[in-house]
């Protein structure tokens, strides 16, 4: 197995169920909880050090995810006081738990091989060199493992209560009244996060998972108003960030992980601009063809009152400046919906008199 | 105990980490006021993240060590994630949350490719930028400390210059915006301050743990008062508080680093605050609810 090989592999096991529960993060507005969950098992991971030196990769994985599912319990019990908002009950909760974990590692840097660095942005060029060895054999990359684990927990919580999920998501009254337990449900995707995300850290490091978790969804939500198609989309995009922003490290020489995410932002950017339903041009031009057609609607109208106007008469009746009489003027000519005759009097047309008809059915 | 006190507070180096870590507990706990009443407390996490990239570039163009001129690189790339926030929240339909997440950590990533370039190039000073990174209040001099004080100062008086308005954008938007004030402009206004805010504490505290100071002492003070003058004070009294305390104890033994332990502190304030705070603590209204049970269950007493 070549190097690159075991790299892009392991990206694609990051980016899948990244994309999967982002996708629910995203839509139930909660992004920055996947930021806050991979701050906040950093205490999890440095105890998990502690505890056994070199723990075997699912201990170490089921320990730091309970402090990601304690990180989720933490900020709603301080939300449930009433006492503080959402947003800070968050930002509270991360930033003590981080200040925690590094207080830990610089107190006892000298008996743990773990540094800030590290952790925050991880190392996934040394994937292909941890390799698992379980009784004298090779199994391969420990990445293809603890992370193939992940994907398979995460895949198999969203296939298993995929409706769960997707109720609870949209409406969360409906969900209670369906009794389908939206707490429940909100836990066990706390939990698949927490998992992910302390699975993941090893590879691209606290930060640079929170963009494989939120920019795919994002760019899949400026595309489609479909669950399934989002997921699908999300998935696709994260695996395109991760294999693109391998060959972009490995051109410049630079951070995979870091080129991974830029990646990624790339994607977002591009459909933040460029969607054809969602995208900041498609909607501008949306605005203009609206702008356009009310400014004509308003000019049929005022001529079907007033059978023959000069361009003149027009701009007084409407209110409008001249060269906007004329633009629109122009507009409705080469659209046949209006004629100008000799003398400079403008009469509708007949299909100008048919849209006049057909918008004052669509007013009444 | 008392001599090992004293030796403390009148050492150089602990003087100067003392009152670095005051001016950042003052600057972010009166900022941390708005951003924890406009809800947007994670904002200061988004625009700390998105300090780096700046920095990277500023150094690789200058080769500079000099903590202002990284400053200004650390702020202009803030502040372009700030604007990039605002137009992504404003021009499409994806929520702030998500923009916060996006800008957060894509901007780290680049920073993070930049880092890798500055090593290629064997630039001895990479340890400068790493400070900036973790913080390390340890490092600070006295000129850094004149910057920090040099720049939450200005921020202060332009949140003193702007207060009624600030005020006003905070509790209401749309009215204001209906009196006819600038509010676009004052929104892109408070969000600069909150990242000078940013740049004052990120060389002590380090990008993670100054998202912290913008929001713990803001929603420890919150506790305390229901006027926003008061909650300004209190605000930046804990973070001052916590900022000299958390210099003091990591002054006072080895591997006990001050940015995190700033941070503890706070969010020990915070937790006293939330149970004992004024007419708000959970603890006086757990006594009284317990106190109108009884009276009820002996028939009201009246």
């Amino acid at each position: 197995m070549s190097a690159g090989f075991v790299i892009i592999v392991t990206g694609i096991l990051v980016a899948v169920p990244c994309a999967v529960l982002g996708t629910l993060l995203v839509l139930r507005q909660m992004a920055m909880v996947g930021d806050a969950i991979s701050h906040a098992v950093l205490p999890g991971i440095v105890l998990a050090f502690f505890l056994s030196g070199s723990l075997g990769p699912l201990a170490a994985l089921v320990g730091a995810g309970a402090f990601g599912l304690l990180t989720a319990v933490f900020i709603e019990a301080l939300r449930s006081t009433g006492r503080v908002k959402e947003d800070s009950s968050i930002g509270i909760v991360f930033t003590a738990l981080f200040a925690l974990g590094a207080f830990l590692i610089s107190r006892y840097a000298g008996n743990v091989h773990l540094d800030l660095e590290h952790v925050l942005y991880g190392e996934i060029a040394f994937a292909p060199l941890n390799t698992l060895v379980v009784g004298g054999v090779d199994l391969g990359p420990r990445t293809f493992w603890t992370l193939g684990i992940v994907t398979v927990l995460a895949l198999g919580l969203v296939l298993l209560l995929y409706k769960e999920l997707k109720v609870s998501t949209f409406d969360p009254g409906l969900a209670v009244a369906l009794g389908l337990a939206p707490g429940v449900v909100h836990y066990l995707l706390m939990g698949a996060v927490s998992v992910t995300v302390v699975g993941a850290f090893d590879a691209v490091g606290a930060i640079l998972v929170v963009a494989f978790l939120i920019a795919p969804p994002a760019t899949a939500y400026l595309l489609t108003e479909r669950l399934s198609y989002m997921m699908v989309l999300a998935v696709a995009v994260g695996v395109v960030s991760a294999v693109a922003g391998y060959y972009l490290a490995y051109a410049a020489n630079v951070s995979i992980a870091g080129a991974m995410a830029v990646a990624a932002g790339a994607l977002f950017a591009t459909a933040v601009l460029a969607s054809p339903t969602h995208g900041v041009l498609a909607n501008a031009a949306r605005r203009r063809r609206n702008r356009r057609s009310f400014a004509r609607g308003l000019l049929l109208a005022g001529l079907s009152r007033s059978r023959r106007s000069t361009e003149h008469d027009l701009a007084h009746h409407l209110g409008w400046d001249g060269e906007r009489v004329s633009t629109v003027l122009r507009a409705a000519r080469s659209g046949g919906f209006v004629l100008q005759t000799g003398n400079g009097e403008v009469v509708l047309t007949r299909k100008g008199q048919e849209a006049v008809e057909n918008l004052s059915r669509a007013l009444r | 105990m008392f001599e090992v006190l004293s030796a403390v507070l009148f050492d150089y180096t602990v003087r100067n980490i003392a009152l670095g870590s005051a001016i950042l507990g003052v600057a972010g706990g009166v900022l941390g006021c708005f951003a924890v009443l406009r809800r947007q407390s994670l904002l200061g996490d988004a625009l700390a993240h998105a300090t780096l990239p700046g920095i990277c570039v500023v150094f690789m163009l200058t080769q500079t060590r000099v903590s202002l001129w990284l400053l200004l690189g650390a702020g202009l790339s803030a502040w372009l994630g700030a604007l990039a926030i605002l137009a992504v929240v404003r021009g499409t339909r994806i929520k702030q949350d998500a923009a916060l997440g996006i800008v957060l950590s894509v901007f780290f990533g680049a920073g993070v490719v930049l880092l890798t370039l500055i090593q290629q190039t064997g630039a001895a000073g990479q340890s400068g930028i790493d400070r900036f990174l973790f913080g390390q209040a340890a490092s600070l001099i006295r000129s850094d400390v004149i910057t920090m004080g040099a720049l939450a100062g200005a921020a202060l008086l332009v949140v003193g210059v702007f207060y009624k308005e600030f005020k006003l954008l905070t509790f209401d938007g749309p009215f204001a915006a209906s009196l006819g004030f600038p509010v676009r402009a004052l929104d892109v206004l408070l969000t600069s301050l909150i990242v000078v805010a940013v740049i004052v504490g990120i060389q002590a505290v380090g990008v993670i743990l100054m998202a912290a100071m913008l929001i713990t002492p803001a929603a420890a003070a919150r506790q305390w008062t229901d006027r926003l003058p008061a909650m300004i004070l209190i605000s930046a009294l804990f973070g001052a508080g916590s900022g000299v305390a958390g210099a003091l104890v990591s002054a006072l033994g080895p591997n006990l680093p001050t940015g995190p332990l700033i941070v503890l502190i706070a969010t020990g304030v915070f937790l006293l605050s939330l149970l004992f705070g004024a007419s708000r603590g959970l603890l006086w209204s757990q006594l009284r609810e317990r106190r109108n049970r009884a009276a009820a269950l002996s028939g009201g007493g009246a």
